[in-house]
């Protein structure tokens, strides 16, 4: 995370940093494994209080940002939640309120108006994935029949599907890509919850089986979501690798520390050449997570050319750099950190999901290409 | 008042474009880490139209970016140096003038020299009168630098040296030297080294060229016999050379991210560049193959992780949020992305990497850039070092055992054939 925060964005840090302390303590987060939605509906109304759900709003429609930089400020909402390891849903939720913010019409007024209000959550149903070689997944489609959007299709896994009362769908229509936002309530809409290797998160496989909504359920144009889809994407990717880094974070401070407390044949484990060239390794790429993440922040913020493969750039070397951290904090451990009373774990889980979710490492690579042999084509 | 990054940038951009001669595709898409093998004459015309360009730098009101104006220098901040870095892309540029030259030399006469020392100097250097070189490491052992056995012994308003100096790149070609000296065998080792500067070329001085394993022959050993230096000559205070030692070391972790040094974006001297590799995938017409197109990607990332994670720690160090030790996190990171990125070219160029001819373009060459692969995580330090002082000064865990440490150097053992 930045290491520069500006007062305002240190005072709005540290509130949701004491409200997760003192409502979602590691006792909690243990218990919410067995909890169906992982997270409590007061909790996260608390939460959007705090501001959680309004960063990437316009004042207009009443959000509004700290620092000006509406992502780079959720960056550090978001944290806050990797080092707290917290429950909730701040990716779909946000990419969604940000989403209707700029380009939804009259008729998701309301719906923005209770992701702000935190009486809603929404679901994201990011497809065709990340798309580097044409052979994505078919994914739902959707076509005009009688004046009203038809859905079919399968998209999976969907974060937070299960507890949304909306979803934001990208489906492929004759012209292209298009999104709906589509109520969970809907008549052919079905929600299978699926497993997941994290504790508090919970994700579903969505099938729509022909359903029908209006028009005006349609956000922005149909045929015509690549460039929305684009920064959906770069949204999530940015706010989930922030997440990534404050659980880094914490892994890496509690494994230094038992370094120190630890001992073996008589001496401390941080006393051992091998054991300290690895940490030393472990805080370069700690330092270079943080770095590229908040560089690629404040470049989707900027709306900066180079925002595309800042982004992939972070994706791919917290996804690949960041999971090798961690496991090998588990290492460090020992026989304690596979154990599930150890809380090293739950960071584990974050990371290692969120280096699944929203293209792997080997994807964002691939699309980092892509820019490349576009730069030479263009030269 | 200080002028703004912006209109600074400007200036240099318009510059720039006006007085210096764009890159030809080949200069720019050559894999740089083998430094082309030149004749001396090659050698010595490339160098002195590097010098010329630095005085034309220097006429424009361009150079030495983070010196003070007194001595010469610019007195802007390490933002209006990445601003001109950013606009010297694709231009040819005085790139052997930089390092050692302005930093680490340039930047430890600025810390420790003298008033005089500095008037003389450091604006001799932004001309490109004067080029520097380090006369750090030893045949016993670089990596412990505080190690040195070069002594110097005071005799009236002089210092005599004696010893030998290696691995120095571009000795034969430099003029000045900042050299690491021991003046005080019965004390430990820290407290007995002074720090000195002398001119290369003067009788007591031979400078030997070594080949290195690509047949590059710009390092060198020096042999020191009875070389005077006057007692005006000395950097910092008598036996207080690690002081000295370790601001120097710390410039030179920090040279990709120095106010001092212009060191055009994305490529550093003795690195295989993320764009160079973009072009070894071409010039093999492998562009579409998947494995190739995620080692492009890994590169690039690699690069653009690098460039972040000195802004950071750069930014870090210059607020003082982190400690100066924190330079060795982007050591560390150049050395070993560079090491990952000459694979990655070599990989690619597949067996244009074996054997090539000059019509392979960018893939000639990657087979000698893969054979110098270590160079990126020996020079300045290695990675090793880099390993210890993150642990030991950043993480703070406990020190490797040194039994040199509170023992009078002359009693300390040197090698395993020559015990004390
Ligand atoms: C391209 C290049 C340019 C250079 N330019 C210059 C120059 O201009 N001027 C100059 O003075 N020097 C220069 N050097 C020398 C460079 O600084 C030294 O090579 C380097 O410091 C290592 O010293 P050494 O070669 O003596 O290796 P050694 O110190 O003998 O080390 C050998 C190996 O042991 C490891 N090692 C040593 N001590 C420890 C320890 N305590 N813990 C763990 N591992 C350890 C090292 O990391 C290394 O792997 C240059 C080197 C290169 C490659």
């Amino acid at each position: 995370m930045l290491l520069e925060l500006s007062s305002d964005q240190e005072i709005f840090r540290d509130t949701t940093a004491r409200f997760l302390t003192s409502r979602v303590p590691i006792s909690e987060v243990r218990s919410l494994r067995n909890h169906p939605a992982g997270f409590d509906p007061d909790y996260w109304r608390e939460g959007a209080e705090l501001g959680w759900t309004s960063l990437l709003v316009s004042e207009e429609h009443g959000g509004g940002s700290v620092s000006g930089g509406g992502l780079v400020d959720l960056t550090t909402i978001a944290h806050e939640f990797g080092v707290h390891a917290a429950p909730g849903p701040l990716v779909p939720t946000n990419v969604v309120a940000g989403t209707l913010s700029t380009f939804g019409g009259e008729a998701h007024r309301p719906v923005l108006e209770s992701l702000l209000a935190g009486t809603s959550v929404a679901a994201w149903c990011f497809g065709p994935a990340v798309d580097t070689d044409g052979r994505g997944p078919a994914g739902p489609r959707c076509r005009i029949a009688d004046g009203e959007v038809v859905l079919d299709g399968v998209q999976r896994p969907v974060e937070a599907a299960g507890q949304a009362h909306h979803i934001l769908v990208t489906a492929r229509a004759e012209g292209g890509l298009t999104q709906i936002l589509v109520p969970t309530d809907t008549a052919g809409v079905s929600i299978e919850p699926m497993r997941t290797a994290d504790l508090t998160r919970r994700f579903a496989a969505v099938t729509f089986d022909g359903v029908r909504l209006p028009v005006e359920a349609l956000v922005g144009e149909l045929g015509d979501a690549d460039e929305l889809l684009e920064y959906q994407l770069q949204l999530a990717v940015v706010i989930g690798n922030a997440e990534a880094v404050g659980a880094l974070q914490t892994a890496f401070d509690m494994t230094l520390q038992w370094a120190f407390d630890r001992y073996s044949f008589g001496r401390p484990l941080a006393s051992y050449q091998e054991l300290k060239h690895r940490f030393a390794d472990q805080k370069t790429w700690l330092e270079a997570c943080h770095a590229v993440n908040d560089a690629a922040a404040a470049a989707v913020d900027d709306r900066s050319p180079d925002a595309k493969e800042l982004v992939s750039a972070a994706k791919a070397f917290i996804g690949d750099y960041g999971s090798e951290l961690v496991q090998d904090c588990v290492q460090i451990h020992g026989g304690i950190g596979v154990t599930f009373e150890h809380d090293l774990h739950l960071y584990l889980r974050r990371v290692t999901v969120n280096r699944a979710l929203y293209g792997t490492p080997a994807d964002h690579r691939q699309r980092i290409s892509t820019v490349l042999e576009n730069r030479k084509e263009r030269a | 008042m200080t002028e703004d990054v912006e209109s600074f940038r400007l200036r240099a951009r318009a510059w720039i474009r006006a007085n210096l001669r764009p890159l030809e595709p080949h200069e720019i898409l050559a894999p740089t880490l083998a430094l082309p093998v030149q004749t001396e004459e090659e050698e010595h015309a490339a160098l002195a139209r590097e010098r010329e360009l630095q005085r034309m730098i220097f006429d424009a009101g361009l150079a030495g970016i983070g010196f003070p104006r007194e001595y010469g220098g610019q007195g802007l901040t390490t933002d209006h140096q990445r601003a001109f870095n950013a606009e010297i892309v694709g231009y040819e540029y005085p790139a052997r003038l930089q390092a050692p030259s302005f930093s680490p030399c340039g930047a430890v006469l600025l810390d420790f020299g003298t008033e005089e020392q500095k008037r003389r100097h450091i604006p001799a250097i932004l001309k490109g009168e004067e080029i520097w070189m380090q006369l750090l490491s030893e045949p016993s052992g670089g990596s412990d630098v505080a190690a040195a056995l070069t002594s110097a012994v005071r005799d009236g308003d002089d210092w005599i040296l004696n010893g030998s100096k290696v691995w120095t790149t571009g000795a034969s070609t430099a003029d000045w030297g900042l050299c690491l000296a021991r003046t005080n065998w019965d004390v430990p080792k820290h407290r007995g080294l002074t720090v000195f500067i002398l001119p290369i070329h003067q009788p007591g001085i031979e400078v030997h060229r070594i080949e290195m394993l690509n047949g590059s022959t710009e390092f060198c050993q020096e042999f020191l016999t009875d070389v005077r230096v006057p007692d005006s000559d000395r950097i910092g205070d008598v036996d207080g050379g690690w002081t000295v030692g370790t601001r120097w070391m710390f410039h030179e972790r920090m040279l990709f991210n120095s106010p001092f040094v212009s060191i055009p974006v994305g490529t550093s001297p003795g690195e295989v560049g993320a764009d160079s590799i973009v072009n070894v995938a071409r010039d093999t017409g492998r562009f579409d193959d998947r494995c190739v197109r995620d080692l492009l990607g890994e590169a690039h990332m690699l690069e653009l992780v690098g460039q972040t994670l000195r802004r950071r720690i750069g930014r870090g160090v210059a607020a003082g949020r982190i400690s100066e030790q924190s330079a060795a996190i982007t050591r560390l990171f150049a050395g070993v992305s560079s090491a990952r990125k000459a694979t990655i070219a070599f990989e690619i160029a597949g067996p244009a990497g074996a054997a090539w001819t000059a019509d392979d373009g960018a893939a000639a060459n990657c087979g000698d850039d893969f054979l110098m692969r270590q160079t990126s995580c020996i020079g300045g330090g290695t990675t090793e070092m880099a390993r210890n002082v993150i642990s030991e000064r950043v993480l703070g865990m406990p020190r490797e055992r040194t039994p040199d440490r509170d023992r009078p150097f002359r009693d300390v053992p040197r090698s395993a054939s020559n015990r004390a």
